[in-house]
């Protein structure tokens, strides 16, 4: 059990808690494998996803690890306008704590915002993504799938690809595979990857050609087209003739390099079909390996003494 | 209503004093001040003695004597950067409130950003502040003005209407005048009215979306960083159309070292600058926002701890010559909110003097230089009389103990605004007495 009453990010785990979490992971990911994928672990607890910020992916995932766990879930969508017409943030959850949840799945678009509800809420709260900051169960997902691919994450290159400064799949990332021993490369324009990461133990790369070669794990991110108004790229057609992940290019990396993407895909800006669909390709296991962490972290949440 | 303080350490940069003394206030001015070692006489022979007649007369009764022994008198505090909120958002704070919280942390003249609702561009705005001020407010209240109409950086607000009307100075403030040659207007129409112009140095071009110090906690927190170069570009900016009008600048909160660099070169070549400083920027890093603290969230943010070090040598060498407090109350609702979506401010008034208390005991300045920047200099800079224990001058004294240790409480502030990243800390100098205008409050 982690003794913790919410998982926030990678950042305020440990290596150990993390292989504790990738460890229970593969448990539940064999329950998904059988005939009937149901466990009775959590049978009469509540699960609420609040999610103030579209999602279907990620919901979706949650919504199966929880009722896979047999708890009763809710979905509670609040889109943003209408918290800002109303309702403040911290009385939305506290309604929801009172319709009786259990573990609170929370995504928002402002970073920090299920660090500010944990601290008022008695329920688990499980950060689904926060703003630019963090998205702690994508990370373990990304994890769960490089370990059982690779054997291991001590000692692996792992270059990943794309909007650094933007995505909370990066940065939960970054956390979680330099807290595991691998080596990481940052890929993407100037303008993607703030100057100052590079005090975090990591090997920035302007030069796709160069981060790629010899990497173990080639992780690339979605690229919003909003950030083009932005002046961060000035189109996607260029970068995709930078940073795109073409078998050009994914030649350069070990020959048993595999190829990840947390989704939903840009195809052709920055990926393309071929290797998206390719051999190498282990995407769409990182979506069935998302149910069976995510179940492993409400699990192991459960046992947190109040 | 008279009142004797009675051999109480006197401090008082306007005059030189720095000696223990007597200060007798009749009519809410101040009568007499007497310190020892210097014989610093005020009135001529023949007066003294009357009064000293007087006061061993009948009338002796009526006077009130505050026996100052092991106290600190100074002038009262001069704050030339509040935000008192009315009009508009009195939930936030009232010009009650504000002045309330203002005398219990010792200042007895405030100076109010025009950010009201409406905005302080109009006369008819200023009058109203005035007017509030008059039956309402514990201390004095000038009014800021702002520099364009609506702060919206297009047209000149009545500039010379509202100095006739109270203002005492011209702000866009959180609202700066981006438009160069707006601001380049500003600083030469204002001559004809001998006003300065107070600007809050952000290029909000390079600083849009950002909620805290760009650095490497901006990224670990996800939030959106602030460069200190947003400041730097429009405090140089600044000082060059200063320079090239003529104008009085003086420059809001500054907060990093590069703009103590600025500064410090723009009056080398003596240029007309000043510029200010708060607690904030001398006591916390960006680290406070670290477990996204809104009460913490500022702007200019929270720096480095390089950027203290630069703020203090500032202040030390008289670069900076102001500290004011940027009070700035919210109610806590707001502060509640996403870190990003809350809104930014410190409430600010009733910690400032234990804070820059701490740069005397750390040395940065002595007594009478972080009190000639709380007194003297701002009033200087606003062309007003105040900050000073001159014969004449109002009573506006504040009486400090200074080895009085107590923990801050926002629960315990006058102010509406319980928003400080202070809370808890372990602070040593409290107003035992503060007289406005020679009304006694006694803390």
């Amino acid at each position: 059990m982690l003794n913790k009453k919410d998982l926030l990010g990678i950042k305020e785990l440990s290596a150990e808690e993390i292989t504790l979490i990738l460890d229970t992971a593969g448990g539940f990911r064999d329950v998904l494998g059988r005939d009937i994928k149901k466990v009775p672990t959590l049978r009469g607890k509540t699960t609420v996803n609040l999610f103030f910020e579209p999602s279907t992916r990620t919901r979706t995932s949650f919504e199966l690890a929880a009722k896979r766990l047999s708890t009763d879930v809710i979905n509670f969508s609040v889109p943003t306008s209408s918290v800002v017409k109303g309702e403040s943030l911290i009385d939305t959850a506290l309604t929801v704590q009172a319709l009786g949840a259990d573990f609170i799945i929370i995504r928002h678009s402002s970073s920090g915002v299920p660090h500010l509800l944990a601290k008022k809420l008695r329920a688990s709260v499980i950060n689904a993504g926060d703003g630019i900051n963090e998205h702690p169960t994508q990370a373990l997902l990304d994890a769960f799938t490089i370990r059982e691919k690779k054997g291991t994450i001590k000692g692996l290159h792992i270059a990943i690809v794309g909007d650094i400064a933007h995505s909370r799949v990066a940065k939960s990332n970054i956390y979680s595979l330099i807290k595991l021993g691998a080596r990481v490369r940052l890929i993407g324009p100037p303008t993607l990857i703030p100057a100052e990461i590079a005090d975090m133990n990591v090997k920035v790369f302007h030069k796709i050609e160069e981060g790629l070669k010899g990497a173990d794990v080639l992780m690339t991110l979605r690229i919003q087209m909003e950030r083009q108004d932005k002046g961060f790229f000035p189109s996607t057609e260029e970068y995709s003739k930078n940073w795109g992940l073409t078998p050009d290019r994914v030649a350069l990396a070990k020959e048993d390099a595999i190829v990840m993407h947390p989704g939903p895909m840009n195809r052709g800006i920055e990926i393309v079909s071929e290797i998206a669909d390719g051999p190498r390709s282990v995407i769409l296991e990182q979506v069935t390996n998302g149910i069976a962490v995510r179940m492993a972290v409400m699990y192991l949440l459960s046992g947190y003494r109040r | 209503m008279k009142i004797l303080i009675t051999q109480g350490h006197i401090i008082d940069p306007s005059q030189g004093i720095d000696g223990t003394g007597d200060i007798y206030i009749e009519g809410g001015k101040i009568k007499e001040i007497r310190v020892r070692n210097r014989e610093q006489r005020t009135e001529g022979k023949e007066q003294r003695g009357k009064s000293k007649e007087r006061r061993s007369g009948e009338e002796a009764r009526e006077i009130q004597t505050i026996d100052a022994r092991g106290l600190t008198v100074f002038p009262g505090f001069v704050d030339m950067h509040v935000h008192l909120r009315e009009p508009g958002f009195e939930y936030k704070e009232t010009i009650r409130t504000g002045t309330l919280a203002a005398i219990k942390g010792g200042f007895t003249t405030v100076c109010c950003m025009p950010n009201t609702n409406p905005v302080n561009d109009h006369a008819s705005v200023t009058e109203f502040i005035m007017r509030k001020a008059a039956q309402e407010g514990y201390c004095a209240v000038l009014p800021i003005g702002a520099i364009t109409k609506g702060q919206k950086g297009r047209e000149l607000a009545e500039i010379g209407t509202m100095k006739h009307e109270g203002c005492i100075a011209f702000s866009d403030d959180g609202q700066p005048v981006m438009n160069s040659l707006m601001m380049r207007r500003a600083l030469e129409y204002s001559k004809a009215f001998n006003v300065p112009v107070i600007s809050h140095c952000e290029d909000l071009t390079l600083s849009e979306g950002g909620v805290m110090n760009e650095g490497l906690i901006s990224v670990t927190r996800g939030l959106r960083g602030i460069p200190a170069e947003a400041e730097m570009i429009m405090v140089f900016r600044d000082i060059l159309l200063a320079e090239l009008t003529g104008g009085k600048l003086h420059i809001a909160h500054v907060s990093t070292e590069g703009s103590v660099d600025l500064v410090r070169y723009a009056k080398k070549r003596g240029i007309q600058v000043t510029a200010e400083t708060c607690p904030h920027y001398f006591s916390l890093t960006e680290k406070a926002v670290e477990a996204y603290d809104a009460n913490a969230k500022v702007n200019p943010p929270l720096r480095t701890e390089r950027d203290i070090e630069a703020i203090k040598r500032g202040l030390q060498d008289g670069t900076i010559e102001v500290i004011a407090t940027d009070h700035a109350p919210h109610h806590a609702d707001e502060k509640l909110r996403e870190f990003d979506q809350a809104p930014s401010g410190i409430s600010g008034l009733e910690t400032a003097l234990g804070l820059s208390l701490r740069l005397v005991d750390e040395k940065v300045l002595t007594l009478p230089q972080l009190i000639e920047k709380m007194t003297l200099n701002p009033s200087k800079i606003m062309g007003i009389r105040a900050g000073t224990l001159n014969r004449g001058s109002d009573a506006d004294i504040v009486i400090v103990d200074r080895e009085k240790e107590y923990t801050v409480s926002p629960e315990q502030f006058a102010s509406k605004g319980k928003n400080t990243p202070f809370s808890g800390w372990e602070l040593r100098g409290l107003p035992v007495f503060t007289l406005s205008r020679g009304k006694l409050h006694e803390w």
